[in-house]
Formats: C-alpha cells, structure tokens, sequence
C-alpha cells in the first residue's frame, strides 16, 4: 500500500525544515476500503476501521534558553473485527497489505478466544455529521524558527526583568478518520497550538498559558508579560495558617478540579456504581448559578464531531441550574436505558463506555478585578497542581496550588502567600460559587481544555501549608 | 535495522550535526480487562518507528517517523538537524556531554513464560475466575480484573559507534473490588491499585501471585471497609505497607532527585526540586537505617527500571541516592551530569516510544531493606496505624509536602492488630518524613514493586519505574488530614 509522505515548504518559503503535510481524505479512505476488503475475505462478520495521524511539533524552553526541540509524525491504523458475537481490536502503524492482514489476523485471533457476548450491537450504519471547521493553516505552517523566535522574545523578557522562563511552544495538525462494514465513513481534521510559560523570580514563580485550534488566537509575548509581572508579585511569601477561605480561581484552576467530574456523567459509571451521581440525578447539587452542558459545536472547543463508535457528538445539558439532568450514552448503554446514544462512546472493546468530552460551563458577567474588589478577605489562585480524588462519592479533591498564590484584603491584592495543600469536595464547591466570570477556553496541566469561567467561591479548605 | 540507523547517523553528520543517536523501537503490547464477569478490554497493537536526536549548532534537534524507508528516514534526520539549528536561535551556551565509551552489544531480560505465545483463552480464564470469586462476595457492586503484556525491542546507535540491541519482555496483572452503598464507595485491590503489580517479567508473574486464592479476601475487605471504623485524625505512629512505601519512595525520593529538575528544566510542567545543588552531600535526607539507591542493574531485581544501558547508552548503573541517611546522589545524563561536574552520566536517561526524547527518569529507586520482620515491628508497636495499598497521592512541585491516602488502614494497639479502618491517610514533609523512619522490614518482606505510570516530560511520557521496599515505621507522623472537614 502507498503511504508516501509529502513535505512541503513551509508558506514563508525560508525555513530549512519542511512541514509536514497530512494525508488526503481520499488516501485515508483508501486505507480504510482496503482493511475492509482483506477483512471480509478473512472471515470477520463485521469490521471497523480507525485510522488516526499526528504530525506534532514542540520547543520546550528552560533557563531562558531552548533545551528540547522535537517533532514527530506518524499513523496508526486500529481494526475491530467482530465474529459470532465476538469482539476484539488490534492496532499496527505500518499500512503494507500484509501488515494490515496481520492485524486483522490478531483482532479475529484475540475475538475468538472469548465467550460469546449476547449484548454486542451490530455496529451502526451511515451517520449524518454537523460540519466543524479547525484545521488553521497558520497553525500548520507553523516552523521550528518561527517558534524559536517566540521563544527568544519571551526569554529576552525574561532577562531584562531578571527572571527565568520556562515553557513551550507546541503545534500540530492531526486527523481521524473512520468506516465499518455497513457503510459508516467519518472523517476530521484539526490543528491545534499551544504556549505555556513558568517565569521564575527567586523563590517565586508563576505562570500562563494558552491552547487554541489557530496559533492567532493567543499572543505569547502577551503571555510572557503576564507571567512576568505576577511572578514579580510572588515573591515574599507569607504564610498563612491552614483553614476556609474564599477564594477566587482563575480558569485554570477551575479547569483543573471540575476537569474531574466529567466521567462521573457517564452512563457506565452510574451502571457501575462508581459515579457521584449514583442515587443524585435530578436533585439539586450544585447551586443555581451552575448548568453545564456536552458541547463538541462551541467555538471554543477542539474535537471531532463523532465519536469512537461512528456515532453523532449531540449537545446535552448535564446540569441545568445545579440539577444534574442527563447523561451522555455510548450505544449500549442506550440500548440498556432505552435511550438514544449521544455520540460519546469510546471505541469499542472497552470497559469504560463512554465520557462528556467537550465541556462547557455556562459563565457569568463578573471578572476577575470584580470578584477581588467585592473581597473582604481570601485567596487569588493562579493554578493548581497534582490534583488526586480522595473520596470519589464525595468528590473530595486533594492537591496543591502554584504558581501564584495571592492574598486579598478589603478588595485588594496585598501579597503573595506560601502554597497550600487543599481537600475540598467539587460538589460542595459547586454549592458555593458566589461569582462567575464569562467562561473561557480554559488549559491546565490536570483536565483536557474545557470552557470553563473564573469563579469566587466561598469556604475553600486549605488544608496544609508547604514550604514555599 | 541498522542500516536505517546507519544512514541517518550519515545524513545527520552530512547535515552538520556534531553528534547524533537513532532509536529504532518496535513496541508490541496486549491489554485483557474483565468487569463484572464480561470481557472488557481486548486488544493488541504494535508500533514500530525511528527517533533521530542530534546536536547541531551547539543545541538539541529531535525528529521522528514510522516510515522506514531509506528516503524518510534521511529526511527526518535532516529535519532533526534543521530543529538543531533553530533550537540555537534561542540558546545560552553550547551542550557540552560528558564523555561515554562505545557499545555494541545484546541483551535480553530474562523470562521463563512468554505470555503473547501462551493460549489466550487460559489467560482470559484466569481472569473471569477470579472476577467470579470477588462477585460471590455480598455487597461487591464492581469487579475489574486486568492482564497486560508488553514487548519492546530497540535498537541504539549512535555517532560515537555504539549498537546496542535490547528487548524488554514486561508483564502486568491485578484485580479490584469495589462496595457502594449509602454515600460511600470504598474498593480493595491485589497485588497493588491501578493494575495491581508490573515487573519485567513472563507469564510467570501472573502465575505467582495466585489471583484466585486473594480474590475472596480482596471482594470481603471490599464489604467489611463499609462498616469499619473511620481513621482517626492524629499526629502518631504509622506503618507503610511495601506498595504504598514504594509509591512514597516515587514521589519522595525518585522525583527530587532527578538533576533536570534540579536544573530547572522541568519548571513548567513538572516542576522543580527542593534538593538544590547545595544540598549534595550535605543534607540529612532521612534517619541512619535510610538506604536509597538507584538500580538499573539485572542483579537488582526485575524492575520496570532494569535494563542493560540506557537511551542515551550508558550502561545500568547502581547509584548511592541515600546512604545511612545523607542525600548522595542525583539520576543525571551525559549533559546534565557536565552541567554540574560530574564525571560520568548514572545512566538514567529513558524515552517511552521511537517518537520521544529520552528524558531522566527514575530507573529502581528502592529502599534497602533493614533487619525486622513484620510480626516483630507489629508487636513492638504500642499504639499506631498500618496502612496499605494506595488510594490517592498528591506532592507540591518542589516535592516538600505531600499526602497519601490508602485503601485500607489497621489500628495497631499494644503490639497487635485490632480493628480495620477506613479512609486511611497522612501527609507530611519530605524530609521530615524520612527522619522519623524507625524501623525497615527485613529482605524476606521485600518486595521489587513496578510503577507502570510514572507522567513526565512534554510532550507526555509515560513510563516504569521500580521501587524496592519492605514495610517500615514512621513516627509523628500527621494522620487523617485528608478526610477532615475542619
């Protein structure tokens, strides 16, 4: 099978390093077609085919300087065959005709050996999908140097305010595309751009960034100066004792613990039991000023519009007003509920079923100058690091804060506070937003890039101080 | 292979880069799950690529492709030196290595049972039994079992004239019960939590653990967590379980000291380290019975961090990290170990897949065992808590303070065991902590445990590590903070 790779000079026609172009639509059709085919004629009653490619680039800079710098690009074609109520996957990135027949080999091998399933579905037939726009050409075009220079810009910065930045700058273009042996064909492509930055002011530190489907979307430089100026803040940390405290978060740390509630909307985790939702869907939960919704159509969202079964992403309203009302359903799970699917299943064999990927928080008007100036006494939280659930039906929350923590009197900023370890339960918090920014397209380290809002919540646990 | 090797070195050279290495890895993995008496999981996948890493211009250029042919792998060599040469466009200074000697060499860790040419239907079989066995048990609402296999052959070569061939055979196995009820969910797992125990090993680590005769106990400690007394909140006595110590040793130990956190390369993401250079030597990392090493070598024991030379080829070394409770040693590579004077790399640099850069990472960093035995340290414990099996773990980013919650905790009174207890937790400072160590169990309670999931570097690697430890006692310890509501 051809799988030739096409370099193209990249638009400014001065980089010495071509950027990589992805397949054409066609060609990954072809691949598909072709798995179909020598599946068929090894004896799979039924055959689904993924087939994804990555082309990533990322300069990762410390100590003001560029110290890792990599790119890679590569192709992974996943089979699922299905036999006599038998299921099973097999995944190769090398797309030679025997290659792809050994992999369908595998898949039928590791079907056979299992009992047979007397609730697997037929897999699904042609699907209508809403068309979604995020492949940015600047975002693909993007070159090392052009990279590099940012970065320079940024730790230039970084030196003429005696500081050190760390971070990267990351781009990539990646696409999937999916069929099965009833005729189903889906296809996405997208880009996407990345530039995180830690400025560093002995002992202090802090941090921004920012992740879109077009590198236009976000200024590094920008960034950098953000960095900059509230690592200047964060130095002479005081401590403050352990305990509640109001505490307005910014949207990474917001991102970052809600990130952990997502699953929990899962058909299959409430079938499981492992859900926080168990015995609670359509009460109040969380307070009135809190709906969120499954939205792979929001502008601020990445992703395609389908998901591992072939089946159409649809917008569902999670929680409306602090009741949470839907779930989101893979196929089977629907099946069983007597519900349609959602278009949120994961590709099949798996134990896990389904998940809202796409998050979106409704937001409110307020910002975060308004939530400090309406703030007695409380917290000003940059982000939050290295967050583990400690009490999955409460949703209790462990980790730390980093990179910016702020102490703030009688509506204002009056210093830079030591790190805390915090135990706090999402739900509880969720009860106790008092403000909401508008919400944005959020990046942390801890949860995939939700829209989430900044928020003010009152009787933040603290739990522990650190040393710094 | 080394053709393919051969002639990106060449192009690289061509190119201008100064040095260069090529990783050429083949990957071959299968992942069984069951839940609740179904199959879950059944899959299988191989992945086989080139990683081109060069110096040119004085800076780092990194490419990777899964097409090997000789026209692309010549063009991502090229790419990578076109990296190089940008990455200068933002440099401080030259990377400078400490020198390696040249290798050319095979090797294989060693296995008795190669799981992927053993009937799959046996393996599927053992795990529905014992998914069977935890059902049988009241109460158990959930049930997961798991099995997974990989397979990793790679092939270094690099500018200075190694080639050296190794293949990894690595095995994983657990199973896990978990009890809703009310407004609790509690589980129990075996060997360990998140996919129970991984070593490099065959078959017959699945086949030592004997699932079906834990299964019963793991679904009835599932059911009796339930109605067990809550862990106090105190600041006492505490005595690690082997798993959870070794996790404590990850976090507390293995992270600090890796030298590119040290060095700030890490302080965007993974973050930085309290053990600054001055600290070398000189620190009281932990009380006199604290011996840590860092072990890469077969001798050592199986772990997901053996391997005969490292990514960077350097040969498996044993490494003094804590001796009778000084901090003596970093995890360092060729250019960090130049960055601070030291002669020679520990060999400690590790790269998940074709497509990423070897990066430091903890290789064994294991816990000397010390001289009791466990009935012994129980029954000369007046009055604490011994917890095992690691629920949830949190550490800032320097990697002072920490908290660790477990499955499952024991009130220990008068020397004996007495009542089980519930959400156990404690938290603490690092250094602290291992000051406060009284007590390490003997060689006979230890155990070589496998951290398959260890997050690092951008973009993100996953990868192994090992962790030697037997149970041990603390003392003064915070305990149950994390379930205070105060």
């Amino acid at each position: 099978m051809s799988a030739a790779r096409k370099f193209a000079k990249s638009s400014a026609g001065k980089s010495a390093v071509s950027s990589v172009e992805l397949f054409p639509e066609h060609e990954l059709r072809r691949i598909i077609d072709a798995v179909l085919r020598l599946a068929k004629s090894t004896g799979a009653d039924e055959t689904e085919v993924h087939v994804d490619e990555t082309a990533d680039s990322l300069t990762r800079f410390a100590n003001n300087a560029i110290h890792q710098n990599v790119a890679e690009h590569g192709l992974n074609v996943s089979i699922r065959t299905v036999v006599d109520s038998r299921t099973a996957r097999a995944t190769t990135n090398r797309v030679d005709e025997d290659s792809l027949r050994a992999a369908i080999e595998a898949s039928l091998s590791l079907a056979h050996s299992q009992p047979k399933d007397p609730h697997l579905l037929p897999l699904p037939g042609k699907q209508r999908y809403q068309k979604v726009s995020r492949f940015v050409k600047q975002t693909a075009a993007l070159t090392p140097e052009a990279r590099a220079r940012a970065v320079r810009l940024a730790c230039d910065l970084a030196i003429q305010n005696g500081q050190v930045a760390a971070g990267i700058f990351a781009s990539g273009l990646q696409q999937s595309a999916m069929g099965n042996s009833r005729g189903l064909f889906a296809a996405y492509r997208e880009t996407h751009a990345e530039f995180s930055i830690t400025m560093q002011e002995n002992p202090a530190a802090s941090w921004a960034k920012a992740n879109a489907a077009s590198v236009r979307d976000f200024d590094p430089q920008k960034l950098a100066q953000r960095a900059s100026e509230k690592a200047h803040l964060a130095v002479d940390a005081r401590e403050l004792s352990p305990g509640r405290y109001t505490a307005i978060l910014e949207p990474a740390a917001v991102l970052d613990l809600v990130g952990f509630l997502f699953y929990d909307f899962s058909a299959t985790a409430l079938e499981d039991k492992r859900s926080c939702l168990n015995d609670r869907m359509g009460k109040p939960l969380f307070g009135k000023n809190i709906s969120i919704t499954d939205d792979a159509y929001h502008p601020l969202q990445l992703g395609a519009p389908f998901d591992g079964e072939g089946m159409p992403r649809q917008q569902v309203l999670l929680v409306d007003r602090g009741v949470p009302k839907n779930l989101v359903f893979a196929r089977s799970t629907a099946k069983s509920a007597g519900k349609k699917p959602t278009g949120h299943g994961f590709a099949l064999p798996n134990e896990y079923g389904e998940a809202p990927m796409n998050l979106v928080f409704a937001g409110g008007d307020s910002s975060l100058e308004k939530m400090v100036a309406s703030t007695d006494r409380g917290l000003l939280v940059t982000r939050l690091w290295y967050i583990r659930e400690v009490d999955p039906y409460e949703k209790v929350m462990t980790g730390m804060t980093r990179d910016g923590l702020f102490l703030v009197e009688n509506g204002k900023v009056t210093s830079a506070v030591r790190n805390f370890r915090f135990n706090q339960s999402i739900l509880e918090l969720l009860r106790n937003v008092e403000q909401l920014g508008p919400a944005v397209r959020a990046t942390g380290e801890e949860a995939f890039e939700m829209v989430v809002p900044a928020m003010k919540v009152r009787g933040f646990h603290c739990s522990e101080v650190t040393k710094f | 292979m080394w053709d393919l090797s051969t002639n990106a070195l060449d192009t690289a050279r061509l190119r201008g880069a100064t040095y260069a290495d090529v990783r050429m890895m083949h990957l071959r993995q299968r992942d069984l799950t069951t839940k609740n008496g179904q199959v879950g999981t059944l899959a299988q996948s191989e992945s086989i690529g080139i990683g081109v890493r060069v110096l040119a211009s004085g800076a780092w250029g990194f490419a990777s492709t899964d097409r090997l042919t000789r026209e692309s792998v010549s063009a991502c060599a090229a790419q990578a030196v076109s990296i190089a040469k940008a990455s200068a466009l933002a440099k401080r200074g030259d990377v400078v290595m400490v020198p390696e000697d040249a290798y050319i060499d095979s090797w294989q860790s060693p296995f008795r049972k190669d799981p992927f040419e053993l009937p799959l239907e046996n393996q599927l079989a053992l795990l529905l039994a014992a998914d069977a066995e935890m059902r049988r048990v009241k109460g158990v609402t959930l049930t997961e079992t798991g099995m997974q296999f990989r397979k990793i052959d790679s092939w270094f070569a690099s500018s200075i004239g190694s080639r050296i061939h190794q293949r990894k055979l690595i095995t994983g196995c657990g199973i896990a019960a978990t009890f809703f009820q009310g407004e609790e969910i509690q589980k129990r797992s075996y060997p360990n939590s998140f996919g129970g125990q991984h070593a490099l090993e065959g078959y017959e680590l699945v086949e030592s653990l004997e699932l079906l005769k834990h299964a019963s106990r793991v679904g009835e400690e599932a059911s009796a967590l339930r109605s067990a007394a809550q862990c106090p909140e105190k600041t006492g006595t505490l005595i690690l379980g082997g798993s959870q110590l070794g996790l404590q040793i990850h976090e507390s130990v293995g992270h600090p000291i890796e030298l590119d956190r040290v060095l700030g390369q890490e302080a965007n993401f993974a973050g930085t380290s309290f053990l600054t250079l001055d600290q070398l030597n000189k620190l009281r990392y932990g009380s006199d019975i604290v011996n840590v090493v860092a072990d890469a070598r077969l001798e050592h024991g199986p772990g997901l961090g053996t391997f005969a030379y490292d990514d960077e080829g350097v040969p498996a070394q044993s490494t003094d990290i804590i001796k009778d409770g000084q901090f003596r040693g970093y995890l360092s590579s060729r250019e960090t170990a130049y960055l601070i004077g030291l002669p020679r790399s520990s060999g400690t640099m590790r790269t998940e897949s074709w497509n990423r850069l070897p990066i430091i990472r903890m290789t064994n960093i294991s816990l000397n065992p010390g001289k009791w035995g466990f009935e012994d340290l129980i029954a000369d414990t007046d009055d604490g808590i011994l917890m095992e099996t690691n629920r949830s773990w949190s550490i800032d980013d320097r990697r002072y303070q920490f908290q660790f919650s477990t499955e499952l905790g024991w009130e220990i009174k008068g020397g004996k065991k007495t009542r089980m207890l519930k959400n156990p937790s404690y938290s603490g400072i690092t250094t602290e902590f291992w000051n406060s160590c009284d007590a390490i169990c003997s060689r006979n309670h230890w155990t070589l445990w496998g951290t398959p999931n260890c997050g690092k570097g951008q973009p993100m690697q996953t990868m192994g590590t090992g962790h030697g430890a037997a149970p041990a006692r603390f003392r003064n310890v915070k305990i149950g903070s994390a379930f205070s509501n105060q």
